[in-house]
Parts: C-alpha cells; sequence; structure tokens
C-alpha cells in the first residue's frame, strides 16, 4: 500500500520545478509548459486527497475535470497569444517582450 | 469446458496453477500473469500483420486485374517473410542532423500505439486483454500516442519535406478525431455504458441499424485517421516524397509500414465491435472459439471496405478534404449525437426505438447531404459571379 | 515492496526526473516531449489512485492536445527550436533560490502533518467512477453550474483563440 505522503512528496516537488520554471524560463512557451506541470502538481493533490480521505465524494474527481478544462482553455489562449506576439516582433523571449514596460 | 472450445482459458489456468505451484507472493502472480497476456495479445497484433500485408497485397492485386504475389510459398503466403528479410537486412540509415533517440523512438511509439487498442478488444466472451470501463475513451486517449509519433517522425528527421508531412498529417489527424470520437459516443450512448464488453453484450440488434449514419462516419473518419486512400494526403508521394517517414530505412520504416496496416484491421475490428455486435454470432457464447471467429469475419468485412475505397478512389484536395470534415462530417455526426440521445430516451424499451433511430439516421444523412450541395453550389456561383471569363482570340 | 510500490517510485522518478530535464533543457522540442512524459507520469499515478476515468481524459485532453499544441507552437515560432543561446532569465538564481525554498517548506510541512501517514480506505461497493462522476457533474445538487461555467469558458477560449491568433485580413 501507497501511503498518502508519497503522492504529497511528488506532487511538491513536481509543483516547485513547474514553479522554477515559469519564474525562471525564457521562452513563452517553456513557461506555459512550466504552469501545466505546476497544474498537474496540483491535480496529482485533488485525486489523492479523494480517494485516500473522502472516496465517497465525487468532488476531488470533478474539481480535477474542472482543471483539466481551464489547463485547455490556458493553453488556448496563451499559445495563440505567443504566435500572435510572435508574428508581430519576431521574437517569444519573455523578457524581450517589454513594450510596456517603462 | 474442452481445450478445443476455449483454449484461452485452458492455458490461463494452466499457467495460473504453474505460477502458484512456484509458491510467489499474490502480487507477483498477478503481475507476471498479466504480463504474459500482455505479451500474448501484442504478439496476436504483431503475428497479424504479416498475414495481413499478404491479403491486402493479393486484394488489392485483384481489384487492378494482377494475380499478386504468387512466388514465394502456396499463392505467395510467405512474400511477407522475404519482404521482412529484405527489410531487415537493409542499410539502416540514420541522417547526420537527425535528432538520434527521437528519430529511433518514433516508430517503436507508432507501433505501439495501434497495438496498445488490441489490449480492450473483446475477441469471444472472457476472451479480453482487459475490460476497462472507459474503453471507448481508451481507444481515442492511445490513438493520440499515433498523432505524436507522426509529430516526432517529422520533426526528428531535419528534413523539409518530412516535416511538412508530419504538419499535414497531424492537421489531418486532429481534424478526424473530431467526427470518429463524436461517432463512437454514439454506440456508447446506446450501449449505456463505455466498456467493450457491455458494449458487445447489449448489442441484440446490431448498432449499426440503429445509427447507420454513424457508422458510415465513422468508418470514413477512420479511413482518414489510418492516412489511406482517398485521404493518404500525408504521404503524398508527387507533393511530399513520402511524408513523415521519408528518412526512414529498413525495418523502422517497416514498423510504420507495419503499424498502418495493423491500424488499418484494426479500424475493421473495431468497427466490427462497435456496429456489427463483436463476437456475437449463433452459438459464440458457449463456444468462445467461434466468437473469435465471427469477430475476424466481421473485421476482415470492415478491413475489405477499407482496401476497396482504397482501390477505387483518387486521392482528394487538401481543402476539399479540411472542407468535407468541418462542413459534413463534424455538423452531421453531432446533430446524431443529440438526436440520438433524445430519441434514444423518448423510445427507450419501446417497439418503437428501432424505427425510430433508424429513420432519424437516415434522415440526418440526406439532410446534411442536401444541405452540404446546396452550400457547394452557391459557393462555386459565387466564385465564378465576377469573374472575366478569358476569350479566346484568333491569333 | 509490494508491485503497487515499485511501480509508483518508478513513475515518480521518471516524473521528477522529466520535469526536471523539462525545465533545464534549451532545446524547446525536447522540453516539450519531456513534458508528455511528466503528463503521461501523472496519468498512470491516477491509474494507481483508482481513477481510471481521469487518466484517459488526462491522456486525451493533455497529450492528445497539448502537449501537440506545444508542440506546433514551438514549431511555428522557430527561431528557437533548435536551441536558445540562453534559456533562462538573468534573475534564474532568484528562482532557484524562491523554488528551492518553496519545496523545503512544502516537504517540512507534509512531514509534520500527522494526516500524511493515511492509507487509502476501500472503495464504496459497486463502485462506478463513469456514472457517479457524470451524475455528480449534471445534477443540480452537484457541479452543474460549474459545469456549465467551465464550458462557457471553454468556448470562449476557443474563439478568442482564433480571434488572437488569425493573421490580420487583407481586406479589413
Amino acid at each position: 500500500m501507497i501511503p498518502l505522503s508519497w503522492y504529497l512528496y511528488l506532487a511538491a516537488g513536481l509543483f516547485a520545478l513547474g514553479l522554477f520554471g515559469a519564474v525562471a524560463r525564457r521562452n513563452a512557451v517553456a513557461i506555459l509548459m512550466s504552469v501545466e506541470l505546476m497544474l498537474n502538481a496540483v491535480n496529482i493533490n485533488l485525486v489523492a486527497f479523494w480517494r485516500y480521505l473522502a472516496p465517497a465524494e465525487i468532488g476531488g474527481q470533478v474539481f480535477a475535470i474542472m482543471v483539466f478544462a481551464v489547463a485547455a482553455a490556458e493553453v488556448a489562449v496563451g499559445l495563440a497569444l505567443i504566435i500572435s506576439i510572435y508574428r508581430g516582433r519576431k521574437t517569444v523571449a519573455a523578457d524581450e517582450i517589454n513594450l510596456m514596460k517603462w | 469446458m474442452s481445450f478445443w472450445q476455449d483454449p484461452i482459458a485452458v492455458i490461463g489456468q494452466l499457467i495460473l496453477d504453474l505460477l502458484h505451484s512456484l509458491n510467489l507472493p499474490e502480487g507477483w502472480i498477478v503481475f507476471i500473469y498479466t504480463l504474459i497476456s500482455v505479451v500474448a495479445v501484442a504478439s496476436f497484433g504483431l503475428l497479424l500483420v504479416i498475414f495481413l500485408i499478404w491479403l491486402e497485397r493479393k486484394v488489392a492485386a485483384r481489384f487492378q486485374d494482377r494475380v499478386g504475389p504468387n512466388r514465394a510459398g502456396p499463392f505467395g503466403l510467405l512474400q511477407t517473410f522475404a519482404d521482412m528479410v529484405k527489410l531487415v537486412t537493409k542499410e539502416d540509415v540514420v541522417p547526420e542532423k537527425a535528432d538520434k533517440l527521437i528519430f529511433n523512438l518514433a516508430p517503436i511509439l507508432s507501433l505501439i500505439a495501434v497495438l496498445l487498442i488490441w489490449a480492450v478488444v473483446p475477441f469471444a466472451p472472457g476472451w479480453i486483454g482487459t475490460d476497462l470501463n472507459v474503453g471507448v475513451l481508451y481507444i481515442a486517449a492511445v490513438g493520440s500516442f499515433g498523432i505524436l509519433s507522426v509529430l516526432m517522425a517529422g520533426w526528428s528527421s531535419n528534413n523539409k519535406y518530412a516535416l511538412l508531412g508530419a504538419f499535414r498529417a497531424v492537421a489531418q489527424l486532429i481534424s478526424y478525431e473530431v467526427p470518429m470520437l463524436l461517432t463512437m459516443m454514439i454506440p456508447v450512448l446506446l450501449a449505456r455504458g463505455m466498456g467493450m464488453v457491455q458494449m458487445v453484450t447489449v448489442q441484440d440488434t446490431w448498432f449499426i441499424f440503429l445509427a447507420p449514419a454513424a457508422g458510415i462516419i465513422f468508418l470514413v473518419s477512420s479511413i482518414a485517421e489510418i492516412g489511406r486512400t482517398p485521404f493518404d494526403l500525408l504521404e503524398a508521394e508527387s507533393e511530399l516524397v513520402a511524408g513523415y517517414h521519408t528518412e526512414y530505412t529498413g525495418m523502422k520504416f517497416g514498423m510504420f509500414f507495419a503499424a498502418e496496416f495493423l491500424h488499418a484491421f484494426t479500424v475493421g475490428v473495431l468497427f466490427a465491435i462497435l456496429f456489427l455486435g463483436g463476437w456475437r454470432g449463433p452459438g459464440a457464447e458457449e463456444i468462445p472459439i467461434l466468437g473469435m471467429f465471427y469477430l475476424m469475419i466481421k473485421g476482415f468485412l470492415g478491413y475489405f471496405v477499407v482496401m476497396w475505397v482504397r482501390s477505387t478512389l483518387p486521392r482528394i484536395r487538401i481543402d476539399h478534404m479540411m472542407a468535407f470534415n468541418w462542413k459534413f462530417l463534424t455538423p452531421v455526426a453531432l446533430a446524431l449525437l443529440i438526436l440520438t440521445a433524445l430519441l434514444d430516451k423518448i423510445f427507450a424499451g419501446t417497439a418503437l426505438r428501432l424505427p425510430a433511430l433508424l429513420g432519424a439516421n437516415l434522415v440526418v444523412l440526406a439532410l446534411g447531404y442536401w444541405i452540404s450541395t446546396l452550400m457547394s453550389r452557391r459557393q462555386a456561383k459565387e466564385r465564378t459571379k465576377f469573374k472575366k471569363r478569358p476569350v479566346a482570340k484568333p491569333a | 515492496m509490494t508491485v503497487e510500490q515499485g511501480i509508483f517510485l518508478f513513475i515518480g522518478f521518471v516524473i521528477l526526473f522529466s520535469a526536471f530535464m523539462m525545465v533545464t533543457r534549451s532545446n524547446l522540442i525536447h522540453a516539450a516531449l519531456y513534458l508528455v512524459l511528466v503528463l503521461f507520469g501523472v496519468a498512470v499515478l491516477f491509474v494507481l489512485l483508482d481513477a481510471g476515468f481521469l487518466a484517459v481524459v488526462q491522456i486525451i485532453v493533455y497529450i492528445g492536445a497539448i502537449a501537440i499544441l506545444m508542440i506546433f507552437a514551438v514549431m511555428l515560432t522557430r527561431g528557437n527550436v533548435t536551441g536558445e543561446a540562453i534559456s533562462m532569465n538573468s534573475v534564474f538564481g532568484w528562482g532557484l533560490l524562491l523554488c528551492s525554498l518553496f519545496g523545503f517548506a512544502l516537504i517540512i510541512m507534509l512531514g509534520q502533518w500527522p494526516g500524511a501517514a493515511a492509507l487509502a480506505p476501500a472503495l464504496p461497493a459497486n463502485w462506478n467512477e463513469v456514472s457517479e462522476l457524470g451524475v455528480a457533474l449534471v445534477s443540480p445538487q452537484g457541479y452543474v453550474i460549474p459545469f456549465e461555467v467551465a464550458s462557457v469558458l471553454l468556448l470562449a477560449a476557443l474563439i478568442g483563440a482564433i480571434v488572437v491568433a488569425r493573421p490580420p485580413q487583407k481586406d479589413e
């Protein structure tokens, strides 16, 4: 049997890695990927808590599905923005997209 | 139960007894037993390919008024083995600038994606890799590995034609996945569940009678999924050399090739399970091996249709292909899904269920066809309306 | 160690390793493929957690759609395909510090939480995950409003993505 803590440790590690990617990567697509890592870490937690603490309530799985929907929407809009920016400025490096910075 | 009626159950019991006699812990017995069944199902698929390639070549030859392979062995049955020897002994070329790891992984992934489908195929009563309660969805899920393998192959080859072919292929595969999934949901609605075993056991009337339009759309979009003519734009040799597997040689190409053939037959088997009642047939419940026989007959029927279409139709243009999907198949499949859900709920348990569903299917198909021809005619008219026609002048 | 634990440890290692590779590779296609590996690993975890439906949806949505979209985006923004000169931005040291602190804090907190050692209770008898989930998603006592809002969100995102990404039309 796997104790709940294993899943939580794994999710914590995954979340921290995703956070690092989102903070430190230069490429906007890579930042989006790192955000996906964090969302997945959250999903692992949601499903693990559902399974270990409240298996009779389906809520944990419903929340995971909501995360799927949000992730799909986020990626679609995010990549559209990135492609649109690339078309205008020929770069996707996040620190070069600084028109609104003073 | 005798060996000849249900060989799989007998052999399975033998292996289980053997494992128990080794005094292993229970978890390991389950693990090893599962591993053995995985290997058995996968090798069944791989062995089938050898026969399928021979069959396809024979049938295609008959369509083109040729004889087909007839030199190696009786009826040319050993031809595929000769081909395999040829492929294995060929030089294995990897392009200098290729991304080696991804380049080598792609053909394996493409074959795995197809073999994984066989894990949920119910061959006969009790003969199934695993009866997932989300079987139909699982089939859709493993299909995405196929798309991934195409993209990996196209990108890692470091070849413009391969990359363009991969782009085209992915656009086509993703687009045609939409009507395929929608029509796969219709048998799910009718069977009240996504499990493959349940799908077969509830089909007292074959679903092709309850949902003929869905069956046709499923078959058409599946042909596009496997990239066969008339949807073989992903390897249109006059435009793209050979598409995403341009750079592949020897057995790596052979893997793509085998995956494509197996996928074509798998589509036939899926069509048989979803719409033609799977292993159902006289006496199949008592004698499982008969069920296997029926499933194979039905599967080859679907496969034959795929081959027939392949030998009959020319390749269609890429914009026509996309328009056909988004302007005809997808709307019709959506309408069918909603109508089926409504009618099946209204007429559940009454004698009117069959005629109502059948009628609705035919009406939707006819309406869809009528509207799409109307639209395309209007479009053609608008295209030509304001155009100055070139006038032939005497020189 | 049971077979289940062995599978978990292996998959956990694969997930963390691929996640690490994903955030550090400068070749974005490799990063995207490592992302696929992470997503697949998470799907396996869902299977271990008796959430088969979520596992399959994870593969369809994440690998079949999101990861492929990512790869497409990487290829369309081609200047950066084969590796940028610098894959990290100038403050990545601070990011490393922040994330390792955050990660350690999480792990220490988890270590002190007594509930973390819980084992999975048995699922209710006759458990049918798919129908439970389906009923919960559309019943008024359940989650019908979040479900509808999510579908509106997806539609809005779909239209928005098309509008944003479409090249400017000549005749407009």
